[in-house]
């Protein structure tokens, strides 16, 4: 397993598509595959009010730029990230971190 | 603060700069750092240290190689006969030549037909925005510059209003954008409820506002209302959403007045001190019946009443007012009502409310004096001075609709040579009834133009095409707000060179020099800068382009100070010396000194006759991330990610015309005729439909007739000509009616 993981703050997430713009130019992956893409859930009215929520989910492709930050320097994505929702974090010091950020976030170890 | 340039170990270097369009958008200045290898830009960076930006940037920005070194951009300048208009058949020539070419023209031009004959055109806020007034009226000698987006539906309004009521620039919501400390600082303070009004800032970064600052203050604990017709992301986060019927606001304002007012929930002590004309408003908004209100706006009472309590008992709170008081040709009076309601409950210049500022600072006074070198005859003669002197009271332009009148048929004069400055006019924002600017247009002696792309404007009607360079390849500042209410100055850095492309100013500067050297004496672009700036900030260009950025100083409350009257005065630049919730100047102008409401005039309710046949409302003009207006349809990455324009339906409205999602869809009136593709969503209610502007298919056939198709989705084609209020402001870009039907194609 990966020693780090992302955490996306998603209730901040504008769908602004930075995270996957950046990283495919980070990667030069081919046009079809992402290291990171958007899912949308909304806009639509549930009785309690709207919902329109977005959660960029990183792939296989996706190794948390561990080498390329190695020198101190920030992840991509998390660096233009236009909600500032997103953070690369070691896996074992979730505990400490999500408390402190509440509701509608998602945390993933690609 | 960060290096200017940092020499990487690979032999790279990186070089920070600040981004302003072409390409990207309004004056915002996010920073970045741009590397640069063997003399290219290969990697764009967000700076962590920007104060405002953070390091966070768009998709347009990050996608700037792709943009830069595109295959179809225009590197070289090129001529092409009159007679070929429409034709790709150009010729590539030095910019001696090119430059030749012009003056030789607009001797000939000027010599028999005079100086007016000439007319210029700026597009959206791009750079040149800033400089093609005082190209036109210091150098070509003409008094017609043109913002030609019909009644100037484009922030002239709402700067024109607060400038008529407050004697100030723009009042943009206070985001601590002026404060070392930002957010932190211990003068500021967080505005408790935002109102977003007839604006959706995340992606639009209007006037050099960065819209995720939204996102600061909504994770610090601001609150959100919305009055929008449409369902945003911020809305869906708001704790109102007033879905209003386009083109209502003014009701709407009037309604919010009223129950403020008559609840006693004003600031009593800041309208007795400091405005003028409360009872007269007061009395006039008291005409209106809450329950007539909520008939036209659509908007319940309850909700009108919550909300005009909410805003008046939570100070400090913001209004953000958007294009859509300007975009209404009742939008003098929305922004009237606008800024009564900032000013009754004492929000102007206090921490977390709306910050004032003297207008016309910085490039405003050059460009002024500009418009002062105009000879006295000559200026005279600027097309609508006569028929609208409020128009051109608070800024000095000709008016669009006019100059279409003139174009047509010759009166006051004939128009002979016209140029185009970043404005993919037949495209875009600008203009109502595209075709007939076109047929015009293409009728003149000698057109110039100067842009990036071959766009269908340049396609059509260029002889002389100017290639401009991008924000990465020139020295230049960004000025948020136009100098109208500006925060910070930031240096453009040139990183690169690409082809032979120059920067706007430098072309003016070119030009300048050649045709009046006198009105021009700077040697270099740095010193122009150096005397803009320096008397303001007391820094030189160079120090600005060391240092990235520049905070302006900052007082609140400056009104109490003496600091928004030339005379040093306390109060305001108005002729009553206070906020003027009454107008003095309006009368002398034929427009009625208080708000009130008037139906647009395409409208099922002004139209009845109309309205079985077209009886849907369209509004248009929202943003998307992937362009700024009519840019960027030609980068692949941006594209993919919104291939088709989108008309948005109501599930309820589409079954009812049997469409479904992504279906071809014309939608038409007695006017014109688009088609786009149906996007079925709840954001919108029934009955009315956002339709995307500024669509044109650079991958299509360039020649006339197709000109990248820019016939095929323009939606500016349904708005009407001169359908303009009493001072000569907005037409009803986002509220006129329409009907919508399924067809096979794009092409049919
Ligand atoms: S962490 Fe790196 S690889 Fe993963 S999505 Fe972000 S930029 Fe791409
Ligand atoms: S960059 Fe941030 S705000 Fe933008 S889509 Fe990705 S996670 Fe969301
Ligand atoms: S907001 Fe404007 S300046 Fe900032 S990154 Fe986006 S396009 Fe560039």
């Amino acid at each position: 397993m990966k020693d780090y993981a992302m955490i996306i703050d998603y209730k901040y997430c504008t769908g602004c598509h930075a995270c996957e713009v950046t990283c495919q130019n980070e990667h030069n992956f081919n046009e079809n595959e992402w290291g990171i893409k958007l899912t949308e859930h909304g806009p639509t009215k549930f009785e309690s009010g709207w919902v329109w929520n977005y959660v960029p989910v990183p792939s296989k492709l996706c190794d948390l730029c561990v080498e390329k930050t190695s020198d101190g320097s920030p992840v991509p994505c998390v660096l233009h990230c236009l909600g500032q929702c997103m953070q690369v974090v070691p896996v074992k010091e979730l505990a400490d971190i999500l408390p402190a950020l509440g509701e509608e976030v998602a945390v993933f170890i690609p | 603060m960060g290096e200017r340039i940092i020499e990487c170990s690979d032999g790279r270097i990186k070089m920070r700069t600040c981004a302003w369009s072409p390409p990207g958008d309004h004056p915002v200045g996010c920073g970045m750092y741009l590397t640069v290898e063997d003399g290219k830009v290969v990697k764009v960076e967000g700076d962590p240290q920007h104060p405002i930006t953070n390091g966070r940037l768009c998709v347009r920005c990050l996608t700037l190689p792709e943009y830069m070194y595109n295959e179809k951009r225009i590197i070289h300048p090129m001529y092409r006969d009159p007679k070929d208009r429409g034709k790709d058949v150009w010729e590539e020539i030095s910019w001696d030549q090119a430059l030749d070419i012009i003056v030789e023209k607009w001797t000939a031009i000027k010599d028999k037909w005079g100086r007016e004959s000439i007319v210029t055109f700026q597009g959206t806020g791009r750079e040149p925005a800033l400089y093609h007034s005082s190209l036109t009226y210091a150098v070509l000698g003409s008094p017609n510059a043109v913002f030609p987006m019909s009644g100037d539906s484009c922030y002239g309004p709402r700067c024109s209003v607060a400038d008529f009521l407050l004697g100030a620039g723009y009042p943009e919501m206070d985001y601590a954008q002026f404060l070392e400390g930002r957010y932190d600082d211990p003068q500021y303070e967080l505005p408790k409820y935002i109102i977003l009004w007839g604006k959706d800032p995340l992606f639009s970064n209007p006037d050099g506002f960065f819209g995720h600052s939204l996102i600061d203050l909504m994770k610090r604990g601001s609150k959100f209302i919305t009055i929008d017709p449409r369902i945003t992301w911020i809305s869906a986060r708001s704790e109102y959403a007033l879905q209003l019927r386009p083109g209502t606001d003014a009701a709407l304002g009037i309604g919010m007045l009223q129950v403020i007012i008559n609840e006693g929930l004003y600031d009593s002590e800041f309208v007795e001190k400091w405005t003028f004309g409360f009872e007269e408003l007061k009395q006039r908004v008291n005409e209106y019946t809450l329950e007539e209100i909520e008939e036209i706006t659509t908007v319940a009472k309850e909700d009108i009443i919550a909300v005009a309590r909410i805003y008046a008992q939570n100070s400090p709170s913001a209004i953000m007012w958007g294009l859509a008081v300007d975009t209404n040709s009742n939008g003098t009076q929305v922004g009237h009502t606008i800024m009564s309601l900032i000013a009754i409950t004492g929000n102007f210049d206090i921490p977390g409310g709306n910050t004032l500022s003297v207008p016309a600072s910085f490039m405003g006074k050059w460009r002024y004096e500009c418009a002062n070198l105009l000879e006295p005859e000559i200026r005279k003669k600027m097309i609508g001075l006569e028929r609208y002197p409020g128009f051109q009271a608070a800024h000095v332009v000709a008016h669009p609709d006019l100059v279409l009148d003139a174009l047509e048929t010759g009166d006051p004069y004939e128009l002979k040579m016209a140029w185009f400055f970043g404005s993919n006019m037949l495209a875009n924002t600008s203009n109502a009834q595209p075709k007939r600017w076109y047929e015009a247009l293409r009728k003149m002696e000698f057109n110039v133009g100067q842009d990036l792309f071959m766009t269908p404007t340049a396609m059509a009607l260029y002889d002389v095409f100017l290639p401009v360079a991008t924000f990465a390849e020139h020295e230049g500042v960004v000025l948020p707000h136009f100098g109208r209410n500006t925060h910070m100055v930031s240096a453009m850095n040139k990183c690169v060179d690409v082809g032979e492309c120059k920067s706007d100013l430098e072309i003016c500067f070119w030009i300048g020099k050649r045709l009046n050297p006198d009105a021009w004496p700077w040697e270099t672009i740095a010193d122009f800068f150096t005397q803009q700036i320096q008397p303001v900030m007391g820094i030189t260009f160079e120090d600005l382009q060391d240092e990235g950025w520049h905070m302006n100083a900052f007082e609140y409350r400056k009104y109490e100070k003496g600091l928004l009257r030339p005379d040093g005065a306390q109060g305001f630049n108005t002729p009553t010396g206070l906020i003027e919730l009454e107008s003095s100047l309006y009368e002398d102008w034929g427009e009625d000194p208080l708000p009130y409401f008037a139906e647009n005039i395409l409208t099922p309710f002004s139209r009845p006759d109309l309205a079985e046949e077209f009886p849907l409302i369209m509004t248009t003009g929202g943003r998307e991330t992937t362009s700024f207006h009519s840019e960027h349809r030609q980068i692949k990455s941006l594209r993919r990610l919104m291939p088709d324009p989108l008309v948005q339906i109501n599930p309820e409205t589409a079954i009812q015309y049997g469409i479904s999602n992504g279906d071809w869809v014309a939608i038409e009136n007695p006017f014109g005729r688009a088609i786009e593709k149906a996007l079925i969503t709840e954001i919108i209610k029934p009955g009315i439909i956002h339709a995307q502007h500024g669509w044109w298919y650079p991958e299509q056939d360039g020649e006339e007739p197709n000109l990248f198709g820019v016939w095929k989705s323009t939606i500016n084609s349904l708005i009407p000509h001169k359908a303009i209020g009493k001072l000569g402001f907005g037409s009803p870009y986002k509220n006129v009616m329409c009907k919508i039907y399924k067809v096979d194609s794009l092409d049919s």
